[in-house]
């Protein structure tokens, strides 16, 4: 193909704009270009093919809900619940994202660049060789990481201006899987019951590294040096238990 | 209108020119249908401050009528505790898919002869406005502040809109609703805004503790009538700010107090000062989920619940300060704002107008600027 497949989204009901996307997925399209997207809705949604889709102006709630196989890159903010229940590929937001990002994700990447909302990777799991993973440039609100049962967790505080602690209260309340790690400290006041602060291993470092040097490349433009960012102190976070509510609810 | 829609809660929008310019009503129009989607046809509504500058000094009351018949007995109820500068039909257009629709009338008036010192006009106002609401069958007021008025029903934002010719007025600040009814009916009373005197709130949420609110307004000589539990944050509201005269910021804080470890945590002083405001004002605290707009003659305050369960984003553009459900609804009227953001859970975004310095004293706040 020469070219993106270019939709001006602009007063468009989302209904219509998906039904599109969906079309063209199926007529063998696999690059699109939407314009002035403003809060539509469910875009990706349910897609299972490679394809590429750039969006370029506000996404609207559950970007890329259950998708597994597209990369979805928005060059603006994104709403609340990106990647819910998203099984594979990659979303990459050049700026804000809102409230309960990664919700439920079982596989496949998010890269956002600025600060999210309140409880961003709830619930988010590993399955076998699925791991999801959450890359947060900017801050986080609370219950990060909340009942996180798998996956990959990761926030950067990269544009600090001191305004508050990197990440929210309640840190991974519930948490019974997976890892999360902070760059810089976390007042161990913010974290939950549930989640214990361990030292950080020389497979940490590995695993890092590739994950923010994987960010890093989505976020040219910017010129984040990976090298620079791994040299900080790390807080890593994982699970005191599997099953934190076991003695609650089991008899 | 019938068919499946997706369950998603109500959607809010509000807009204030800081400067008081006049704000379309176009605008908020085209902001609150933008969030159509969190609605479900049952309830939209709108409140506009500064929209009737020819009579700035008297209240003015809109009022639903069920009939004429109740109209009249109203109008006498009226005539004897106030005087009637003018009084007039709110003008309505036709709209295809609004068949049963309420009578609105306005009345601009000034009290007649306070009963006493101790009573003042906005107590005598508001004791009218209870009296309406509870003892007259069939009608209610819809809202009651000086140069301010909610337009609200049952239909979708558009179709509330252009019922009530939204877009004939112009305002310095406007909130907005589409409502998303849940655990109470759909009905013309139960649409957004909730008023009292100039206090108009939307709300996106479901207030849990409605019961204790409801019971502890009760004694102050509130009466909740309009079966929504919303009505209770805007009676609270006054309660606190305009009777008790406690900044509109701690207002907020009982609203959406602090948790007790975090309260434990403050330095002396401020430690005291909020275990005093959960002590005293334990039963007015909101418990559920909640975004709200709390509008008045002095400026706006959005706020959230403690552990945010419902959205709100804000956006300063020059002297404009928008807050809405979603990014989206705030650049369908300002497509590149100087700064967006989220607020704080419980954090309240209080924006006065520039020269709003009288009625900011007035709400005590101006010691928190």
């Amino acid at each position: 193909m020469s070219g993106p497949f270019v939709i001006d989204a602009k007063e468009m009901y989302y209904r219509e704009l998906n039904q599109i996307v969906r079309d063209k997925v199926k007529e063998g399209v696999t690059h699109f270009r939407l314009l002035n997207v403003n809060g539509q809705r469910y875009i990706g949604a349910g897609i299972t093919r490679d394809v590429k889709i750039e969006v370029y102006g506000v996404a609207g709630q559950d970007l890329g809900v259950f998708m597994n196989g597209p990369t979805i890159e928005v060059f603006g903010n994104a709403q609340d619940c990106v990647g819910n229940t998203m099984e594979g590929k990659k979303i990459v937001v050049h700026g804000l994202a809102g409230d309960v990002c990664g919700y439920g994700m079982r596989g496949g990447k998010l890269h956002i660049l600025g600060d999210v909302g309140y409880r961003v990777g709830i619930h988010m799991k590993t399955y076998k060789d699925m791991v999801p993973v959450i890359v947060v440039g900017g801050k986080a609100g609370d219950f990060f990481g909340e009942y996180m049962a798998g996956g990959i967790l990761i926030l950067l505080n990269l544009w600090d201006n001191g305004s508050r602690p990197a990440v929210g209260d309640y840190v991974a309340t519930g948490m019974h899987g997976g890892t999360i790690y902070i760059r810089g400290e976390v007042n161990p006041y913010l974290m939950g019951k549930e989640v214990g602060q361990v030292e950080i291993t020389s497979e940490d470092e590995l695993l890092l590294k590739g994950l923010v040097e994987d960010y890093c490349r989505d976020f040219a433009q910017h010129g984040l040096d990976p090298e620079v960012i791994l040299r900080s102190q790390f807080t890593k976070l994982v699970p005191v238990s599997l099953r934190p509510y076991g003695k609650v609810y089991a008899y | 209108m019938s068919g499946y829609r997706e369950t998603s809660g109500c959607g809010l929008s509000g807009i204030i020119s800081r400067k008081r310019e006049l704000i379309p009503g176009e605008e908020i129009i085209r902001s609150i249908v933008h969030l159509e989607e969190r609605g479900n046809q049952l309830g939209a509504g709108f409140a506009g401050y500064g929209i009737y500058p020819q009579f700035p000094d008297c209240y003015a009351l809109h009022i639903m009528y069920d009939g004429p018949y109740v109209r009249e007995d109203t109008e006498e109820y009226l005539k004897s505790r106030f005087i009637v500068e003018h009084f007039e039909g709110i003008p309505t257009r036709k709209v295809p898919s609004i068949v049963d629709r309420p009578i609105f009338y306005r009345y601009f008036v000034v009290p007649m002869e306070l009963p006493g010192e101790e009573v003042s006009p906005d107590d005598y106002v508001m004791a009218t406005v209870m009296r309406i609401n509870e003892g007259i069958d069939g009608a209610f007021v819809v809202s009651s502040g000086k140069n301010m008025g909610a337009f609200k029903g049952v239909g979708g934002s558009a179709e509330i809109a252009e019922f009530f010719r939204i877009d004939e007025y112009a305002a310095h600040q406007w909130i907005a609703h589409t409502r998303f009814p849940t655990n109470t009916p759909g009905w013309w009373g139960g649409a957004h805004p909730f008023t009292l005197l100039d206090w108009a709130v939307v709300h996106n949420g479901e207030i849990s503790s409605y019961g204790t609110n409801k019971r502890y307004l009760e004694m102050f000589g509130y009466k909740c009538t309009l079966m929504t539990d919303t009505e209770v944050v805007a009676y609270l509201v006054d309660l606190i700010v305009r009777r008790h005269r406690l900044p509109l910021k701690l207002a907020a804080d009982v609203l959406a107090t602090p948790f007790w470890k975090d309260i434990d945590r403050m330095e002396d002083g401020k430690r005291d000062l909020f275990t005093a405001l959960r002590m005293v004002y334990g039963s007015a605290l909101l418990n559920g989920p909640f975004a709200i707009l709390v509008a008045w003659n002095g400026g706006m305050m959005g706020l959230n619940d403690r552990i945010k369960l419902r959205p709100l984003v804000a956006a300063v553009h020059g002297d404009r300060v928008y807050m809405a459900s979603e990014e989206s609804a705030i650049r369908s009227v300002c497509p590149q704002p100087d700064r967006v953001w989220a607020p704080k859970a419980g954090d309240p975004v209080i924006v006065p107008f520039d020269d709003a310095k009288d009625a900011w004293e007035v709400r005590g706040c101006q010691a928190l600027l």
